[in-house]
This record gives C-alpha cells, sequence and structure tokens, in this order.
C-alpha cells in the first residue's frame, strides 16, 4: 500500500510533465525532445541552489524559468533559424547535457538531509495528524504523512491544470492554441505565430522543468540521467489520457493527462511488482507508446473491412 | 489607398524550376474600388494577392498602404488592415476550435490579446446575430468545431471573420473556386453584400469570367507576371463574358506564336 501510495504521488509529480508534453506535442504539434535535457536541468537547478540553502520554493521556480529558457533557445533555433524541430531540440538537449554537469558539479547530487518542498509537508502532516501516526486506506495500515503528501501534491496539480486551463482560455492562449491548429489562418489575423512557438516550446519546457525539480526533491537527489525516457513517458500519459477522454474539450483534456500520467505510473509499479525486469522499463514504455500510436489507425482499418464485408 | 510599385518576384531562382512569378507589376487602387484580376494559371494573380499580404517578401519595388511603405511588413503585421480569404476553405479557420473561438480570434485581428477572457458572453451573444443572415443555421452550432462544416459554410464564416473588423484592404484568393456552384453564388451574394455595405477597398482573384464582369469597378488581366490588360469602369460597364474569353484567346495565340517562332530559330540557328 506505501508502494501504491508512492507511485501516485510520483504519477501526480510526473504529471507536470505530462503537461508540458501536452502543450508541445498537442497544441503546437511541435515534437519537442528539449523535454529530456529540461527535466534534469530543473533537477540540477532545484538541487544546487538547494544545497546553497536558497529556499525550495524559490528553487523550483527557478527551475521552471530555467527550462523556459531552454525551451526559448529551441523555439528560437527553429522559428528565426528554420531548423528542423527535432533537430532543434535535439540540438538544446544534447547542450544541456553539458549545462546540467557544470550547475550540479558532479553527476549525482543527494538532497535527503536537506530541507525541500517536501520536508514541509512532512512537517506539515506532522502538524495536523501527528508524529508516526497510521492511517487505514482500503484496509490497509499506512503513515499518514505519505497521504498528506499525496493530497498535496494532487492540490498542487490540481491547481496547475486550472492555471493552464484558464491560460489557454484567455485571448493569448486561444491565439496559441489557434498557432497549433492552423498557422496560416491565425497570421492572417494578425497573430506572430514564430513568438507564438517559441513562447509555448517555453512554456511547456517550463512545466517539465518543475517535474524535474519535484522529482528529485521527492526522491532526494537529482542526476544528470533522470531526464532519459522522460519525452516517452510524457507521451505515455498523454496518450493514455486522450484514450480515456475522447472529447476535445480543453478541459477534459487537461484532466485526462493528469490521470494518464497517475495511471501509467500505476502501470508500471504493478509490472514491476509482479517482476518484471527494472531494465526492461524503458523498452515496454517505448512498445506501449508504439501500440498507443498504431493501434487507432489499425482499428480503424478493420472496422473499415468489416464494414465492407458486411 | 493600395500603391504597388513595380514588384517583381523570382521564385527558385538559379534551379530549372525558376519562375519569374511576377515582372515589375505596378497597379493602384483608390479607396473603396473593387478590382477583379483575371489570368490563366500561372498567370501571377494570386502571387501579386500573396505579396500584398506579405506571404513572402518581393525581391524588388515598393507595396505602399495609404503612403506607408510596408513592402518589408511580415504577414501577421500588414494583417491589422488587410482581411484575407484564401481559395482552399481549409486554410481560413482553425479546424478544431470551435465556431465561435474562430471567430473571437477575428475580433482581436491586428490588435493586443492579452490575458483577457477568450469568449466574452457578450461576444457569443454578438455572434449569434451577425451569423444567423448567413442562413446557414450557424447560430445553433456555435460551440461545434469549425472542422466538421461543410467547404461553403467555412468559406462563409472566414469571409466574416475578414471583416468582422473593417479591413482598409480585402484580398480574396479565388475564394469560390473549390465551392459547388450554388454555394458559389451564395458567398458571392455575400461578399458583394459587406463589401458594398462597408465600403471595403477589394482585390479579388478570380477565374470566372462571369464574376469580373458581374462585380466589381475594375477588371485586370494579368498574363506571364505582368498586367496584360487593365480595363476601368467605363470599359467594364460595356464588357461581356466573351470579350474577355477573347482576349484569353488572344494571350494564348501570343504565346503559341512566340513559342513556334522560339522553336524555329532554334533549329535553324543553333
Amino acid at each position: 500500500m506505501t508502494l501504491l501510495l508512492g507511485s501516485i504521488t510520483i504519477g501526480l509529480i510526473l504529471a507536470m510533465l505530462a503537461l508540458g508534453i501536452f502543450i508541445s506535442f498537442r497544441i503546437f504539434d511541435f515534437p519537442d525532445i528539449t523535454a529530456e535535457g529540461s527535466f534534469t536541468f530543473g533537477a540540477a537547478i532545484s538541487a544546487a541552489l538547494i544545497i546553497a540553502g536558497v529556499n525550495p520554493l524559490l528553487a523550483t521556480l527557478t527551475s521552471f524559468i530555467g527550462g523556459a529558457m531552454a525551451g526559448t533557445v529551441t523555439g528560437i533555433l527553429h522559428t528565426r533559424f528554420k531548423i528542423n524541430s527535432l533537430l532543434s531540440g535535439i540540438l538544446v538537449m544534447t547542450a544541456l547535457y553539458s549545462v546540467n554537469l557544470h550547475t550540479m558539479g558532479r553527476s549525482n547530487l543527494p538532497l535527503l538531509s536537506e530541507t525541500t518542498i517536501f520536508t514541509w509537508f512532512d512537517k506539515l502532516a506532522v502538524k495536523l495528524s501527528g508524529e508516526g501516526k497510521l492511517t487505514m486506506v482500503l484496509g490497509w495500515e499506512v503513515p499518514a504523512k505519505d497521504l498528506w503528501t499525496l493530497f498535496f501534491c494532487l492540490i498542487l496539480i490540481v491547481l496547475v491544470s486550472l492555471l493552464l486551463w484558464w491560460f489557454f482560455r484567455t485571448r493569448l492562449g486561444t491565439a496559441m492554441r489557434a498557432t497549433g491548429d492552423n498557422a496560416q489562418m491565425i497570421r492572417a489575423l494578425g497573430v506572430n505565430t514564430k513568438m507564438m512557438i517559441i513562447a509555448g516550446v517555453a512554456l511547456s519546457n517550463g512545466f517539465i522543468a518543475v517535474a524535474g525539480s519535484l522529482l528529485a526533491q521527492y526522491q532526494g537527489f537529482a542526476d544528470v540521467q533522470m531526464g532519459i525516457g522522460m519525452l516517452v513517458w510524457g507521451l505515455a500519459s498523454v496518450i493514455i489520457g486522450e484514450a480515456l477522454i475522447s472529447e476535445n474539450s480543453l478541459g477534459l483534456v487537461i484532466t485526462g493527462a493528469v490521470i494518464g500520467s497517475v495511471l501509467f505510473r500505476l502501470l508500471v509499479a504493478i509490472a514491476l511488482r509482479w517482476g518484471m525486469n527494472p531494465i526492461d522499463l524503458k523498452l515496454i514504455t517505448a512498445l506501449f507508446v508504439l501500440l498507443a500510436l498504431i493501434l487507432p489507425g489499425f482499428m480503424k482499418n478493420t472496422k473499415k473491412i468489416r464494414l465492407t464485408s458486411k | 489607398m493600395l500603391q504597388v510599385n513595380n514588384i517583381s518576384k523570382v521564385f527558385n531562382p538559379g534551379t530549372v524550376n525558376e519562375v519569374n512569378a511576377l515582372q515589375e507589376v505596378s497597379l493602384t487602387l483608390e479607396d473603396g474600388g473593387f478590382v477583379c484580376v483575371l489570368g490563366t494559371n500561372g498567370s501571377g494573380k494570386s502571387t501579386l494577392l500573396n505579396a500584398v499580404a506579405g506571404s513572402f517578401m518581393v525581391d524588388s519595388g515598393q507595396i505602399l498602404v495609404d503612403d506607408v511603405n510596408i513592402t518589408r511588413w511580415p504577414e501577421h503585421r500588414r494583417a491589422d488592415f488587410i482581411g484575407r480569404v484564401f481559395q482552399n476553405p481549409f486554410t481560413g479557420t482553425a479546424p478544431n476550435m470551435s465556431i465561435q473561438e474562430n471567430l473571437a480570434l477575428a475580433t482581436r485581428r491586428g490588435k493586443s490579446r492579452g490575458l483577457g477572457w477568450g469568449l466574452p458572453k457578450n461576444l457569443i451573444d454578438e455572434f449569434k446575430l451577425r451569423v444567423t443572415p448567413l442562413q446557414m443555421s450557424l447560430e445553433e452550432r456555435l460551440g461545434n468545431p469549425i472542422g466538421k462544416l461543410s467547404g461553403g459554410q467555412r468559406q462563409a464564416l472566414t469571409l466574416l471573420m475578414a471583416t468582422w473588423l473593417k479591413p482598409k484592404l480585402l484580398l480574396l484568393d479565388e475564394h469560390t473556386a473549390a465551392l459547388d456552384p450554388k454555394t458559389a453564388a451564395k458567398v458571392i451574394e455575400l461578399t458583394e453584400e459587406v463589401i458594398r455595405r462597408d465600403k471595403i477597398t477589394t482585390l479579388m482573384v478570380t477565374h470566372s469570367m462571369q464574376q469580373a464582369v458581374n462585380l466589381g469597378n475594375r477588371v485586370i488581366m494579368m498574363h506571364k507576371g505582368r498586367i496584360a490588360y487593365d480595363f476601368g469602369e467605363e470599359e467594364k460597364r460595356r464588357m461581356k463574358v466573351s470579350d474577355l474569353l477573347s482576349l484569353f484567346d488572344e494571350l494564348r495565340r501570343k504565346d503559341q506564336i512566340d513559342n513556334s517562332v522560339a522553336e524555329l530559330v532554334a533549329a535553324n540557328y543553333i
């Protein structure tokens, strides 16, 4: 049960990643690989700052700015210098690897003895329900502290989702969505689509960096390798969300991405529990996304065959 | 109002696909003028329109609107005072967004966007009011994605969006070419109505001689990146479709002579 709570908490933290991927992939139709670098970049910035004694909240916000800057570079490479979107992302991701090592000073920074956002959560939990208390959840005893952490993460992600939903319904956000939907149309209505793409990729990477920052604080270390595979991970979450919610409404799609992230983390936890070799994790994630990408087309074809054979 | 001075454009220069799309084209439009642009395929009529809209930068020459030089302005900046309807009904609207969101985007053409709410309630009421006269019963379906509508409906909405804020200049690029005759007639009717009501200066590219004869107060015929003929209001009033057709034939015959003479010369001297 503790494992389950932990999985859901990590799922909620990584929902921030899923939201970032949702912005670049779904709203802007921009396959942005910068994600893998900016995820680690967020973790690295936060870890370095927290160790230097900076307030963890401030450190997390700085991660957002750092990620957004990385995204801005990718956006500028793509729009101003007409470099293919994939290649722009790869260039920035590769460059970030060195930047991350410089930021951290070495390849791994432990945070276990530092004050992070999650230390605050723990303290708050102790205040709310007492030291070392256990709570019953579905017949299992779990530390109340873990449950509170989960709850705080939930509140955080709900707030962020609401903020995102609001933003994409404003005039500026609507123009951004139109940029991804039909750039020619929105240019003819006076919107600088290059600026919109740069801002969108920046926003996306800001969210992804915060996800990295929070994960580092939760698990108690930042590692230069932690961003590997995160893009596919986020994409898997978004795809699960879309499968659950076959609606086009913005609010539902955002909710779907969050739920997708939690579900995917749970699936992985269960698979690992049942004896899946952790080494195979990325392979299976990739296969999963591949299946999710080709299945809808495949099903459509079989449906057509069935219809014609009647 | 619009002043085009000696603009030229070469596409794919230095390659086998080199095209002299515009060659020293000059054109002046008076305030409230409504010009129809005719021409064969590849004559440069759409290119002229796109040059004015800023889809690409011209190689030489100048474009002025109300004496402001906009030759180097990017497309989105020119949209401050230019409304456009495209040939392809899919180009003018964002398919996955609702009708009302598309319209809402058009209400801010050339204005700052900011963090104000994208779809305020009073705006939706206004949409209903202005969509109803299209007689396509779209007022009931403002929340539906625009991609589900027919080409004609989308084109009518694009026209409404382009003229929601009165543009100084309206550019219509064969905007009825992809529609069936009945829908095309409807869209043309709406076009005429809004241009007359708001006295919008218009440049309309068309493939239809009938439209060129019926609409506007001036006809330009383009050929090989140049303006071949330019008929003012007086001449246009007396013009018939057959006159335009014979002009087209004349241009085509000239072409054939050019080519056969070139071949003859090549065969004898090279």
